[in-house]
């Protein structure tokens, strides 16, 4: 049998799939919306709903006695949040949140550098796999341990006395603030463990965003007479900023809510999602964690919006 | 004086031999063209001018200076780059300043020269635009810009009026001419496109295969090719093979002859005849090209288009000047 084509157009599929697929071609816009519909949901209602929620939480306040949440608005619980031992847990989470990321972004720009400009094939590969293989693990398992690793009878004090270098240790642990009695309980343990633990995080962005830049308008910097480091703050970091700015938000975000790494690696003092921990739990505070979580939501608004002040977001 | 020299240089990627044993010499103030086909090494060349590549063997000197191991930004070398690397996050205005902002030239004087240069590239007033808001021809003009508001000694184009449009194309053509004899610099300009050589030239360099096919003239590279890879990439000349040449009493193994140097006419006197039947012929607009066949040699004719066509097939007899037919090198 022999196959005549009858006319120029092809007759429509009889299945219901085949009608689908033409309305679906006349309608594209039904289309998107049917993919669109619960993210949008979820996101409306679910997630935007329950920060408001939250929001609404905090201007309610707990009666002291009773321990029952008192329903009218009041400004109490925020005047509880700016108490000096509630700023304090702030001020700690913010600075180490703040060190965390800036460190976070030296360390990781030179290997995103390294990914997107010269790794190519199985160098690429083998980078990604890198970056990706701490996320695989319990997050859990590395923080205990890193507990190990910087315990007092952890393998880092014993490679430090190998070398005789133990004097170096001490002396760090010596110091104010940045001290302790070993680093597993100090807040350098702490910080340590939040680069480790989010430094994937910063990594991609970055390397995402340096990607992008044609590698000519790097030769274009210099032949213009521009040295390495007038490329590098003129052309290469400006273009690089929004993945800076997207880990950064990662980095920082992310150490401002963790409440597990602090409790597990460092000193006793409360973090900001320690505090939000208790409260909730065992204080019953609820208005006093809802006003904890504010906090860095209205960092994180005020951190964008000077990056997008900042021309941040210019080359997106 | 010389403005750039080349001793025998190398360029290997690998066993790709990108340049192989270059020798050149442009001359100050001259419009030098490098013409290819991609892959022939005339980038390369430029990008070693340029700095971006190290010869892997030879000696290149800018004006009297060893350039080896010397980087782009410590060379009085501008680029215009094919695709115009402007800077995306920069207005055009800074994108004009940007050489003399990283020299440290001040505010206010790099401002003037910027707005200067784009006035000489008739963008007047285009500085606090982004280069996403402007046409690819604008962009060509800001590129051109950006390099020439340096002063440099020699400018470098690769290609840069690849992505035009042919109507722009011409028209550049035309200013990138004017701007190099008002300026007196000199331009290196790499093209595969043989027109454009051949009209803004001053001297063309052929490349093929990392080398040098022939060095000089337009005129000279145009009706003399020397070797059969110029005269057929130089205006598709038409190539007589050595049998052709003996019958026609040359000694040479091959010979060009350039169509419109061909008449389809009974010979008049000490000219030069073959026959042969009409094989195909197709409209050029101020020509007509006919291909002739001569015992399987395709020898094509270009006609101009007021004389009639002869038919496909029919038996013609074809005439040509002696000195019109060049001896070439095998190769």
């Amino acid at each position: 049998m022999t196959i005549v084509a009858e006319s120029i157009i092809l007759p429509q599929r009889r299945s219901t799939s085949g009608r689908l697929s033409d309305f679906f071609w006349r309608h594209p816009h039904v289309l998107l919306a049917i993919f669109l519909a619960p993210p949008l949901l979820w996101l409306g209602i679910v997630y935007l709903g329950s920060l408001f929620a939250l929001l609404l939480q905090s201007f309610f306040s707990i009666d002291d006695f009773s321990g029952l949440i008192n329903y009218e608005f009041t400004l109490a619980t925020y005047r509880q949040l700016l108490s000096e031992s509630n700023l304090d847990i702030i001020i700690r989470t913010v600075s180490m949140a703040a060190l965390v990321t800036l460190v976070s972004a030296l360390i990781a720009f030179p290997i995103a550098y390294y990914a997107a400009r010269y790794a190519r094939g199985k160098w690429k590969a083998l980078f990604y796999l890198a970056v990706m293989l701490p996320l695989w693990s319990s997050y859990l398992v590395k923080i205990y341990a890193w507990k190990l690793i910087l315990a007092k009878e952890g393998i880092l004090t014993w490679f430090f006395a190998k070398l005789n270098l133990l004097w170096l240790i001490d002396a760090w642990l010596s110091l104010p603030v940045v001290g302790g009695n070993s680093l597993s309980v100090s807040y350098t343990g702490t910080f340590i463990v939040f680069v480790y633990v989010w430094m994937p995080f910063m990594i991609l962005p970055i390397q995402a965003a340096l990607e992008r830049v044609p590698a000519n308008l790097i030769e274009a910097s210099s032949d213009l007479g521009g040295t390495p480091a007038q490329t590098f703050r003129h052309v290469l970091f400006p273009l690089a900023l929004p993945g800076i700015v997207a880990g950064s938000i990662f980095t920082f975000s992310l150490t401002l809510g963790d409440y597990i790494i602090p409790q597990i690696v460092g000193s006793s003092r409360l973090f900001i999602g320690q505090a939000v921990y208790a409260q909730q739990g065992t204080a019953g505070n609820i208005p006093l964690a809802a006003a904890f979580t504010v906090v860095p939501i209205v960092i994180m608004g005020a951190y964008l919006w000077m990056a997008k002040r900042m021309g941040a977001f210019d080359a997106l | 004086m010389t403005a750039v020299l080349f001793d025998n240089v190398s360029r290997y990627f690998g066993a790709v031999r990108a340049v192989d044993r270059v020798n050149l010499e442009i001359a100050e103030g001259e419009f030098f063209a490098m013409l290819g086909p991609s892959g022939s090494g005339k980038t390369t060349c430029l990008r070693l001018m340029a700095g971006f590549e190290q010869p892997t063997g030879g000696h290149i000197e800018i004006f009297g200076e060893t350039a080896e191991g010397v980087p782009p930004y410590r060379r009085s070398v501008n680029t215009v780059f094919q695709d115009y690397a402007l800077f995306p996050h920069l207005s055009i205005l800074d994108n004009v300043a940007y050489g003399l902002m990283v020299k440290g030239v001040g505010r206010e004087e790099r401002r003037r020269a910027a707005e200067d240069a784009l006035a000489m590239v008739k963008l007047p007033g285009y500085g606090t635009r982004r280069p996403g808001q402007l046409s690819g021809g604008q962009r060509q003009r800001v590129a051109l810009a950006r390099a020439l508001v340096n002063k440099p000694k020699v400018l470098l184009l690769d290609e840069p009026l690849g992505a035009l449009d042919l109507k722009l194309r011409e028209q550049m053509q035309e200013e990138l001419k004017t701007l190099q004899k008002s300026l007196g610099i000199t331009f290196v300009f790499v093209t595969h496109d043989q027109g454009e050589a051949l009209s803004m030239a001053d001297r063309i360099a052929v490349f093929n295969e990392g080398r040098i096919q022939q060095l000089g003239s337009p005129e000279e590279v145009y009706n003399r090719p020397q070797t059969r890879f110029v005269a057929d990439f130089v205006g598709s000349s038409n190539v007589l093979s050595e049998d052709l040449c003996r019958r026609l009493g040359l000694k040479a193994s091959f010979a060009s002859l350039r169509p419109e140097a061909v008449a389809i006419a009974p010979p008049s006197d000490g000219a030069l005849s073959l026959s042969g039947t009409v094989a195909s012929q197709s409209f050029l607009g101020a020509t007509n090209r006919i291909v002739i066949d001569v015992e399987g040699a395709r020898i094509a004719v270009a006609s101009p288009a007021a004389r009639g066509v002869p038919a496909v097939g029919s038996p013609v007899t074809i005439s040509f000047a002696a000195h019109d037919l060049h001896p070439m090198e095998d190769a």
